[in-house]
């Protein structure tokens, strides 16, 4: 097998465009690309216009980074755990977040209100994790396993108690945070911003988290400082997911799928992993929320039912191939 | 010359709660070659893990070239000291080549991309490996014996002057027991000092000039092999009678027969 083809970079570039282009072009109103050429050519006169810049735009570019944000999250978080199988909400981060924002609501709070507690949730599950995972200077990734997974079912059970004792009135907006959902996400910014700052703080690590790969021991025998790269590693994957559940909710498969996918096309090396995977989970998740305005319009699906109906089948084809070649 | 030596001084390992090493006193230099032995948990592992910077030894001091160990950062450990440790994981996918050039990561800088000489290096301990047609191939599908050859090819990429073995004949059949013990004699002989594990008498007494024994009990014996490696000795080491045997020149340790 061929490692990092050269073609898998500018090729996700180019789907990244398409699929934005898509995205802003089909909805309730199509639009034709010449149309969305005059539109961002500046005419001011279109029909179109206050719909693609003010309506779909900023959902789009919402689900494009938010997408990258939670492939780029679990990425890090497989290395962190050394387990191909972790997700981004592995370690309860996505529970503790839901857990504050079901709270709020049930407070009668929203808005910037809802986001801010989610956030704090999040961080909050974060840190508990951190201190029970960490027993002196005692980190194995078995044991941030564990304490994550079981952190996360215990939010799972308080989801679960809120939910039974909450007015029927409120519940859609609660599934909401357990479903994952674009619709409420209105400025992509932050999202933006998270995504830079995430890329650029973990790209210079790249060549690290290959050997970190290999293991603890090894890394350390390779001249690796492993203690502080996975402290490093734990606060940024968690950061990146506490972002993107802020902004959609939790969107499942994103983070697990995309990582998987890369290294299936060749992307072992995270000098080429960690771009190709934020390029392609922002891709999947513009086409899946593309799927989810359109599938059964004018209701709207959650966007997490998609990425599960898209993700699986192309990832288990993948597999069976590959098993195949080997 | 003569003052470069990795050394340990009143060098006192604890794990676990119990002793595994007291007081170790040892001198490994360019051109030795030394075996660790030991009975099964007696901590072979652990002090080859805490001459190489990563374990912390409750008492005592490591020397590199007389500077103490805590002193340097890991990646100026890295590039003087390597280990092949006893097992590597294989959870992700990695070509065989891209596996071999992680032993460049001391060596490169943060923006640095591995050049056509890293890759050359690396090419060049596959093929004395006997991996040269592997390069492209993923390391899950390899062997344990190639697994073996290339965590071996990883240590000769990387090139440090100390080389340290954790039962780097694992796995391997005798053909290439043969040749990765040969290949380490001649680093031996380029001015590289060697420490290995070992679980066979044997290659130690035919490939090693010193030798560490670590009793269960946490006494140790650091010599050359030729005085140190006796039935009697052996035997205290093993817990269980051990014969010298000789044809020829040739001579081996083995378990006394006690068959009635």
């Amino acid at each position: 097998m061929a490692s990092a083809p050269r073609f898998l970079l500018p090729a996700l570039g180019l789907l990244s465009v398409l699929s934005l282009l898509l995205g802003l072009s089909t909805g309730s109103v199509h639009v034709s690309p010449a149309e969305l050429l005059a539109v961002f050519g500046g005419d001011k006169t279109s029909l179109s216009q206050s719909l693609i810049l003010d309506l779909r735009l900023p959902r789009i570019l919402s689900a494009f980074f938010t997408g990258a944000l939670l492939a780029l999250a679990g990425t890090l978080m497989q290395v962190l755990v050394r387990n191909p199988l972790a997700d981004p909400y592995i370690l309860g981060i996505s529970g503790g977040a839901a857990t504050a924002a079901l709270l709020a609501m049930l407070a009668g709070l929203g808005g910037l209100w809802l986001s801010g507690s989610a956030f704090v949730g999040a961080l909050l599950s974060m840190l508990l994790v951190f201190g029970l995972a960490r027993s002196g200077s005692n980190w194995t990734p078995t044991r941030l396993l564990l304490t994550g997974v079981v952190m996360a079912s215990g939010w799972g059970a308080l989801i679960s108690f809120i939910l039974s004792i909450s007015p029927n009135t409120s519940l859609r907006g609660m599934l909401f945070w357990l479903m994952g959902d674009l619709g409420y996400s209105h400025s992509p910014w932050l999202a933006a911003i998270s995504l830079l700052a995430g890329l650029l703080l973990c790209w210079p690590l790249a060549r690290d988290l290959n050997v970190l790969n290999r293991g603890d021991l090894v890394a350390c025998a390779l001249g690796i400082d492993s203690a502080r790269l996975q402290i490093l590693l734990f606060m940024l994957a968690s950061f990146l997911t506490a972002i993107a559940v802020v902004q959609a909710g939790s969107i499942g498969f994103v983070g697990l799928v995309i990582p998987h996918l890369m290294r299936l096309l060749g992307a072992t090396d995270h000098r080429v992993l960690l771009p190709s995977a934020a390029l392609a989970g922002g891709s999947l998740l513009v086409l899946a929320d593309t799927l989810a305005r359109t599938l059964l319009a004018p209701q709207q699906l959650p966007v997490g039912i998609i990425t599960a109906l898209l993700g699986i089948p192309v990832f288990l084809y993948l597999l069976q191939r590959r098993a195949r070649l080997t | 010359m003569s003052h470069t030596c990795l050394s340990a001084e009143g060098l006192h390992i604890r794990l676990g709660g119990r002793t595994l090493c007291q007081q170790l006193e040892v001198q490994i230099r360019p051109g030795q070659c030394w075996g660790i032995l030991g009975q099964n948990g007696a901590g072979k592992t652990t002090l080859l893990h805490t001459l190489a910077g990563l374990h912390q030894a409750q008492r005592g001091r490591i020397l590199l070239d007389e500077q103490d160990l805590q002193d340097l950062s890991r990646r100026d450990i890295a590039r003087r000291i390597g280990l092949m440790p006893q097992d590597t994981h294989d959870d992700f996918p990695a070509t065989v080549l891209e596996t071999a050039l992680m032993g460049r990561h001391p060596w490169l800088s943060r923006w640095q991309w591995e050049s056509r000489h890293d890759v050359l290096l690396a090419e060049q301990a596959l093929a004395s490996t006997g991996l040269a047609g592997f390069a492209r191939r993923s390391i899950n599908t390899l062997s344990g014996g190639e697994r073996r050859r290339l965590a071996f090819a990883t240590l000769l990429t990387q090139s440090p002057q100390y080389l340290l073995l954790d039962e780097p004949a694992n796995h391997l059949d005798l053909r290439y027991q043969q040749q990765i013990f040969q290949q380490l004699q001649i680093l031996a002989s380029q001015e590289h000092a060697i420490l290995m594990v070992l679980h066979d008498i044997n290659h130690a007494v035919h490939y090693c000039d010193h030798v560490v024994l670590i009793f269960n009990d946490g006494r140790t014996r650091a010599g050359k092999t030729m005085e140190l490696l006796n039935e009697e000795q052996l035997s205290e080491l093993y817990d269980c009678p051990i014969r010298q045997y000789r044809s020829g020149k040739q001579c081996w340790f083995s378990v006394a027969d006690t068959a009635p």
